[in-house]
Formats: C-alpha cells, structure tokens, sequence
C-alpha cells in the first residue's frame, strides 16, 4: 500500500475528525476497530481500547488525554487517503481541551449508544462541534444490541442536528459491522483541510501530555505552513524558543518524519519537562520568519473548585508534595499551594477544573502514589465586596471576611440534563432547591425530554450529580459551562466544638441553607466525637451568632474496673494501646477527637444532602 | 519487700456465662488432666520454684489460691499445696493465706479443715444476691449461700472474709445492687471487691449481647452503681483502698497490695504470671501442657519480659494511682507533672493529697482512672 510520507501529504487526501460520544458509548471500541480495519494494528497486538494509555482511563472507561492516530486508508475508488483520528476527552470539566481538540478537525463523527441515546455532554460537545463548523456524521453503535432501538434514536439525532433518519449510519464496533461504511463516508463528507502551505508556520496545540522518558509530547495540528526538524520553535503564548527534538505522526506508535505540513496531525518533542510550557490551545511557529498572528481561542486553564488535600496519615506530606510536583507536569490545569489546617494537619489547597478533575487528581494520586487522602468539602471561588468597596477572592471558608459585606458573587452555570420525560417533575424540584432557573425545555423526543437550567456552581459541586443519578435512576445525564457570576446572599458557617472552630468543617452556603448544614455537621459529630471527660458543646455558628448546638455529655466512667490478678502485663500492653489510640487523636482545644472522626465527617458517601 | 506465692487452680464444676479466665469444667478437659492428682502437680512447681530460687528462697508473706474453684481440689488438696509451700519456702509470721470459694463449693466442715490447715483468709465469690442476676451470670449458688458461709466463715476463726460483687449485670437495678451490698455488709466482712460487669469477647454472655437478647452493660449506669457500693460500704466502714476493692482497716488484701506495689511473687499453676524484680513470666496456660512440663521436671514457662525502666515506671503508675495511697508525684515525668493542674481543676486528683506531694484520685477521679493514667505516663 503506498503510504503518503508525514511531512509531504497532500491536503487534499487528508481528513482530519474526532469522535464525540459518552463514556460508554463505545468510542475507544470504534477507535480500535478503525485501527484494525485500516490495518495499522493487527489482531495479534490489539488490546482493547488501545489509545487509552492510563490504566484510570481503562478502568473508569473515559479517555481524559486525547491523542492523534494516523490511518492510511484506501477508499472503495482507490485513493490513499490518510485520517487523522483525534480522540477528545468526554467530560464536563474538560471542556477547553475538547474545544480544542474540535478545532484541529474538519469533521465529527457523533457516536450514540443505540440503547440509550445521546446525553447531556454528548449534546453540549456537538454543539461545540457546530460552532467549529464541523461535519457531522451522525453514528448509532451497539446496533448488535438486543436492546438497540436503532429507529427511535435515528430519529432523535436526525431530529437534533437536522438531517434525515437514513443518514444515520448503523454501526457495531464490537462486530465491525458498518464501520467500513463509515471510514467511506468519512473520506466522503468529512472536508480536507485548508492552509497556506507558503505562509510562516502556525500550528494548534491541542494536547500536550508528559512522558516519564521523553518529557513532554505535544500534539499539534498544522494550519499553515510546515513544521521541521531542522528549525527552533516559538510558543506564541509566551515567546519561549524551543529546540525541536523530533517531529513525527503517531501510527498508533510514535513514527518519526522530517516534518509536518499543511492540515497534517501529529507530535513534537522539545525536551520540556512540564506540560505548562507546552499548554493547550497555545500557537507554535518557526523561530525564523515566524508567523506574527496567532491562532485564535487559546485560554488559560482556569481552576473553579477548590479544595484541601490532606494525606490521612500526617508523616505523608512529603509523598504527597512529591506526588502533586509529579502530577503538575502532565496536568497544567492542576494548581496547589501549602495550607495547614487545625484539624488536618499539614496539606495542599488545590485548584481544579471541576469536581471530575478533582476527583481524577485525588484517584491518581491515592494510585500512583499510594497516599491515603482525605479533601476537604470543595469551594467554588467568590468574590466578596467589603462596605468600603474592597473586593476580595476566596477560595477557602476561612478567607471569607469576618467583617460585614456589602456583595457576594458566586460563578454560575448554564446547565444541559437529558433526561426521561417521567422524571422531569423531580428534576425541576430538584433544581429549585439548587437555587436554579429554568431557561427551557425540549423534548428531543416522546420520552426523552433536554432541560437548561441556570445554577450556582457551588450547588453543583455539593453532590448535585449524585442526587441527579438517584432522583433518576441513572437515567439522566448532566453537562454544564460556567458562565458567569450572579449576587448571592451566602454566609460563612462555622463549626465549634467547646467554643474553637474546626476549620475543616467551616463551608460557605447560602443563608437560606446555613441551618441545614449546621443541623448536619453537628449531628453527625455527635455521633463521630468520643465522650470527653466534659460536656462538650457543638455548635453552628454564623459569625458569633450561634445557629444550632448539639451536646456530648461528659464521660463518666474510663476505668478498667475489673482484675486481672497478677497480669499486670495485660493490663499495661491495654494502657500502651490506649496510649497509641490517643497520640491519633487530634486536639481541637481541649477536646481530643481521632483523625477518622474528620475523616468520617467530610466523607462524601453522606455528603451533605440539602433541602 | 513482701514476697507472695500465687497459686491457680483451673477447675469449675460449671462455666460461668461472663467469665473468661483461664479456667476448665471436668467434661472440657476429659481424661487429660485429673482433678484428683493435681496437687500433686502444683506441689511440684512448688518445689521446681524453690529449687530455681535456690539460696533466694525466703519465707513467704502471702499465699493466694484462687481460681477457677480451688475448692474443687478438696480441703486435703489445698492443705497439700499449702503444706508443700511452707516446707520448701516457709511462711512468714502472721503470713496471710488466703483461698478463693464458690459458696456452694464449700460447707462448715471445710470451712473448719481449711482454716486448720493454716489458711487464714477466705474470699467468696457472692457476685449479687438479686436471684434474677444471679441466672444472668450463670451462678449456681443461691443468693444466700454465700452469706451463710461468709459467717461460718467467720465462726471457724478465718480472720478476714471477702465478698466479691458484680454489678451492672443486664437486668440488674440500682435497689438489686443495694440490697446485695447491704447484704455483704450484714454479714459481717471486712472486705468487699466490686467490679463492673465486663462483656468479654468470645464469652457466652457476649454472644448474647451481640444477638441483642440483652443489652451491653451502659457505662452512665456503671458509674452510678459504683458511686451506690462506694457510698454504702465506706457509710458502714468499709473505705476504699483500691479503685475496686474496699476494707475495713486492717482488712486490707496484703497479697493484691503486693501486686500494686510491684513487689514479687511467684505464681504456681497453669496460666499463672510471676514477677521477680522486673522480669515477669507466665505459664503454660492449659492445664495438660502446664502438668506436662511439671511432671518433666522442667520450667512450666511460656513466657517471659524483662521490663524496661520505662515500663516499670508505667506500670508503678498504671498500679499505685488506682491506690488511695496514691503515688508519690516524683514518680511521674517532669512533662507529665504539668498536666496535674489540669487534672486537680476538673477534680480528678485530691487538691489535699497534691499538696503533700501525692497524686491520690478523688471519687470521680476513680471513675476516669484510666483516663487519669494516660495522662500520666509519657
């Protein structure tokens, strides 16, 4: 098979697309299939869901770094094409990296489990897709499926992105059946790319991931000019000069050319340690006669949620310093700063994209690290106005300002949820209590029914998905983009227990709510806190006005009245494992409570569930 | 220093529900071990102690039998162990002796035997004399029993009875528990242990709390049956002399005291734990390997420590704070010595007591012993 050489391909045979499904809707399946029919992987080394390289990834089934695969393809009227499959991340909070991964593609294919149909974030990415005028071929998979409606949910893609029923092709990348079709319509529908090939050198990061022995891989898109070997690189972001170690395409190994040109996909290696300096959506050009324009849409990743970290076992933190140091370099969006808190110990606050990142991170950390962690409940970042005009950020109860305040900002979300029609009752109600506003509602199809809410980050953060799953029965899915900020009438309450603070358990809640959350902290304290050998108050306070109070009374009796004759042996290894016991316990001023109690306490399997 | 001797007997006719001590029916040990030998056993530890001790062997200043039912073993076989005692060790002048009985183990002819036989003291275990208790614990006596034999007791000159107690027995209410300690008193004893009921694992009675038939024994309501025995012995004078243990004065367990003090004794039979000037040793526990090794000729031992000066200290502290004599306060480190303010101003030490230089609980203060204790040690 003539194989078109990176670095001279014709544009006019390549066809750039990306996949945009749901986590389980069978992406990585088809994306092995495509790789074993255009022959670049035989059967023998094929392993399941081959561009998945994390083992998180394969286990939680979600891709999170996208990468590029080239695929030579010969069509049905003999021309070699080559496809560049650019795989994109399937989440909410990777929004950024998935908007970009659509601007290095002309085409889409929108792949929807033919069992369940499209879903909120599959919804929200091809809306994305459309704005980057992307071709769209709408794919049913698992047609396999006893419970495949292929006509029901044909109808209802052709009914979103306004095509016909029949153009929905039917496919099962378990079987392979309908995916040749596919790589010809892909050939077919999918636009080649455009670009000056005689203009200075622009090219789109739209990844950029760390390797232990490369440093860092960055995944590029050609849009004008050619790439080389031979030539320094500029970031257009920064202006940092790099030296250009290799260039190559990725078939589904790393395969290096002399360059890249126009419309071409593939990687470079500069020798750069930390994906910070090799950000996504940034413009890379040649040092000589570069290009003076970058390309558009480059952004900063910006965290939205907050959180402590805090190693279970106190004598981690130098792992966990190591481990998020480590974790920095291939995650750009990850940020984090000392924090010490009374109840914890010494941690990290830490700033993510959302609260899948942040669960990713703590999971990546826990694994690869093998650290024990517990977080603190995460806090979107809000701007508070004093009387006297001055604004400050906080990211952290304890920032909240003790003096009085004149305006609260808390980020808002416009929301998608794709969900049955018979649960749109408990939804809305659902909604309401989560201080949303409705901004509509389409039935994409009899059953199944789109709802757009505007809501409070912070009440999106606070286990709304899980009570989302519940009120549902799974059935629902969420997608949601911040999109600006909204004036909130939100307190700071703290927990005290014997009159001091418990800074863990301080959280930033709207007033309306204040009572329920104290209501719940100090009940579950009750229970989680030993008897001391005093009465100890907890209490809820806003500021020093004291909302809620629950009691532990005072323990009476801690005495072995029993004996044990002249086993004093016995009697002292009880003492030293009494001893033991208390060295874990954590003093809160007087009172001594053990590190599970925390733990127990800020535990999300009973996060707080508001009303 | 006192030197004590310890021996154990590990027969009961029948197992209590609550009791984990290291103790055997007839029918748990079958053939392996004979009842009707066994002071012949116990006789030669005896004598394998005396021979390890060589030229330190000295005259004995207490003997305790407990058990178990040392009265299984017959007043003969008792005699016979103490007989043995005396030869190879001696016993001190007005050495306390004292054996342990179930009350319907023993009758006034024993009684008579056993104090002719040199013992001296004897200690009854009546644990309530409130019936419905009594079938929780699995005793056998009657609620009189005891009491009967606690003044036959006294009758055949034992110089000092003891009544040991439980309270906090499932089912037991604060008038069962103050009429079984009037009772005690009535009956003329210069000593009385009480001891909260404890559910310990793998005991019948834990079972039973665990499938929810009654209800683990709620540590509020120990604490106020403890204040009941406490204030109605030390009304009738019987004042506490260890945070379980109460005494008219003079009737004080010379061979427990040996014990708190951290003096030496040596502990005979199966199980039993001696301490010989920081090294302390146990023996096999069950009553065949125990009688094995004897009749071998060799050391019973399982076990031994030899206890740091760190662990000594702990342990005097563990001990001597649970006396009212207290500790004396050089005993506690210099960082511990900080905490005793604290611990006088939620009145857990006596404000009079520190003043002389002793660190002595006060009545709530036994009530929080333990919690006393580990602020205590380092």
């Amino acid at each position: 098979m003539p194989v078109e050489q990176p670095g001279s391909t014709d544009p006019s045979v390549i066809r750039n697309f990306c996949i945009i499904a749901h986590i389980d809707h069978g992406k990585s399946t088809l994306a092995d299939r495509m790789l074993q029919q255009t022959g670049v992987v035989d059967g023998r080394s094929m392993r399941a869901q081959y561009l998945d390289r994390m083992d998180i990834e394969r286990e939680r089934g979600i891709t999170i770094k996208s990468q590029a695969v080239r695929l030579p393809f010969r069509s049905d009227d003999a021309v070699d094409y080559v496809l560049n499959m650019i795989d994109t991340p399937g989440h909410v909070d990777f929004t950024y990296e998935v908007s970009r991964s659509l601007a290095a593609c002309e085409g889409a294919i929108l792949l929807v489990d033919a069992a369940q149909g499209i879903e909120a974030q599959t919804l929200a990415n091809l809306y994305l897709a459309l704005e980057n005028d992307l071709a769209i071929i709408p794919v049913l998979n698992k047609i396999d499926l006893p419970a495949a409606q292929p006509e029901k949910y044909a109808g209802e893609l052709a009914r979103i992105i306004g095509c016909d029923p029949e153009e929905v092709l039917l496919v099962s990348a378990k079987t392979g059946a309908g995916v040749h079709e596919l790589l010809e319509k892909i050939v077919r529908d999918v636009p080649a790319p455009i670009g000056a090939a005689d203009k200075p050198a622009r090219a789109m990061i739209f990844d950029s991931v760390y390797d232990t022995y490369r440093g860092v891989i960055t995944y590029i898109r050609v849009i004008d000019g050619h790439i080389s070997t031979r030539e320094r690189i500029q970031m257009m972001s920064t202006g940092a000069i790099h030296e250009l170690l290799e260039v190559g395409v990725i078939s589904p190994e790393p395969l290096p050319s002399k360059g890249l040109g126009v419309g071409e996909v593939g990687y470079l290696i500069t020798g750069v340690k930390d994906v910070r300096q090799s950000r996504v959506g940034d413009t890379i050009t040649s040092e000589r006669k570069g290009a003076t324009e970058a390309l558009g849409g480059y952004r900063d990743p910006k965290p939205m949620v907050y959180s402590g970290l805090y190693p279970i076992d106190g004598s981690d933190y130098p792992e966990l310093r190591d481990a998020l140091d480590k974790l920095k370099l291939n995650d750009a969006a990850l940020v984090y700063e000392p924090e010490t808190s009374l109840a914890l110990g010494f941690g990290f606050r830490c700033g993510f994209l959302g609260l899948l990142h942040m669960e990713i991170v703590r999971e990546r950390l826990e694994r690869e690290s093998n650290l024990d962690l517990i977080s603190t409940a995460p806090n979107v970042i809000y701007r508070v106005f004093s009387d006297d005009g001055q604004e400050i950020v906080v990211t952290n109860p304890s920032e909240f300002p003790t003096q009085k305040v004149a305006k609260i900002l808390e980020p808002i979300v416009k929301s998608t949820i794709i969900l049955p029609s018979e649960f749109v009752g408990t939804v809305m109600e659902l909604c309401q209590q989560r201080r949303g506003t409705l901004l509509g509602m389409d039935y994409l199809s009899e059953e199944r029914v789109e709802m757009r809410y505007t809501l409070p980050l912070a009440e999106i953060v606070f286990d709304f998905f899980d009570q989302l799953k519940s009120r549902t029965r799974g059935y629902a899915s969420l997608d949601y983009d911040v999109v600006g900020e909204q004036e909130a009438d939100l307190v700071k309450v703290d927990i005290l227990l014997h009159g001091d603070p418990v800074d863990a358990f301080s959280a930033i809640v709207h007033k309306d709510k204040a009572m329920a959350y104290g209501t719940m902290m100090t009940s579950k304290l009750k229970e989680l806190i030993p008897r001391q050998q005093f009465e100890v108050p907890i209490q809820a306070a806003i500021g020093s006005r004291v909302i809620t109070r629950e009691t532990i009374r005072a323990m009476r009796k801690d005495v072995l009245a029993k004996c044990y004759g002249g086993d004093i042996t016995r009697k002292r290894k009880l003492l030293e494992k009494q001893k033991e016991g208390k060295k874990r316990m954590k003093m809160v001023g007087r009172v001594e409570v053990p590190q599970e109690a925390f733990i127990a306490a800020l535990s999300t399997s009973d996060a707080p569930t508001k009303k | 220093m006192a030197f004590g001797i310890y021996v154990h007997v590990p027969f009961c006719s029948s197992r209590c529900g609550y009791c984990d001590f290291n103790t055997y029916t007839a029918t748990e040990l079958g053939d392996s071990v004979r009842r009707d030998t066994f002071d012949d056993v116990l006789a030669a530890e005896v004598r394998f102690a005396a021979s390890t001790l060589g030229d330190g062997v000295r005259a004995v200043d207490t003997v305790f039998v407990g058990g178990g039912t040392p009265t299984l073993l017959g007043s003969a076989g008792l005699a016979r162990v103490l007989e043995e005692i005396r030869a190879e060790f001696g016993l001190a002048p007005n050495a306390e002796v004292t054996t342990e009985a179930n009350p319907d183990s023993v009758d006034e002819r024993m009684l008579g035997e056993l104090r002719a036989a040199g013992f001296t003291r004897i200690s009854f275990g009546m644990q309530s004399t409130a019936p419905a208790v009594l079938r929780v614990l699995e005793r056998t006596h009657t609620p009189g029993a005891s009491l009967a034999m606690a003044s036959a007791a006294a009758r055949e000159g034992f110089e000092h009875v003891n009544l040991d107690l439980i309270y906090g027995t499932p089912g037991e209410s604060d008038d069962d528990l103050r009429r079984s300690v009037s009772d005690a008193i009535d009956a003329g004893v210069d000593h009385v242990s009480a001891y909260a009921l404890i559910v310990e694992e793998g005991t019948p009675l834990s079972r039973r709390v665990r499938r929810g038939e009654m209800a683990a024994p709620d540590d509020d309501v120990l604490a106020d049956r403890y204040a009941i025995v406490d204030e109605l012995l030390a009304r009738a004078g019987l004042e506490w002399y260890e945070v379980s243990n109460w005494a008219r004065p003079g009737g004080e367990c010379r061979h427990n005291l040996g014990y708190w003090h951290d003096d030496d004794w040596w502990g005979i039979g199966p199980g039993a734990h001696s301490h010989l000037g920081g090294v302390r040793w146990w023996n096999a526990k069950h009553p065949r390997t125990y009688a094995e090794q004897v009749s071998a000729g060799g050391s019973p031992e399982a076990e031994r420590e030899v206890l740091t000066a760190g662990q000594r200290r702990m342990e005097r502290i563990m001990l001597g704070l649970r006396l009212r004599e207290g500790l004396p306060m050089e005993e506690v480190s210099a960082s511990a010595s900080a905490r005793v303010p604290g611990l006088l101003a939620q009145d857990l030490l006596d404000a009079a007591a520190a003043t002389d230089g002793r660190l002595v609980l006060t009545a709530k203060g036994r009530l929080l012993a333990d919690a006393v204790i580990r602020d205590l040690v380092d």
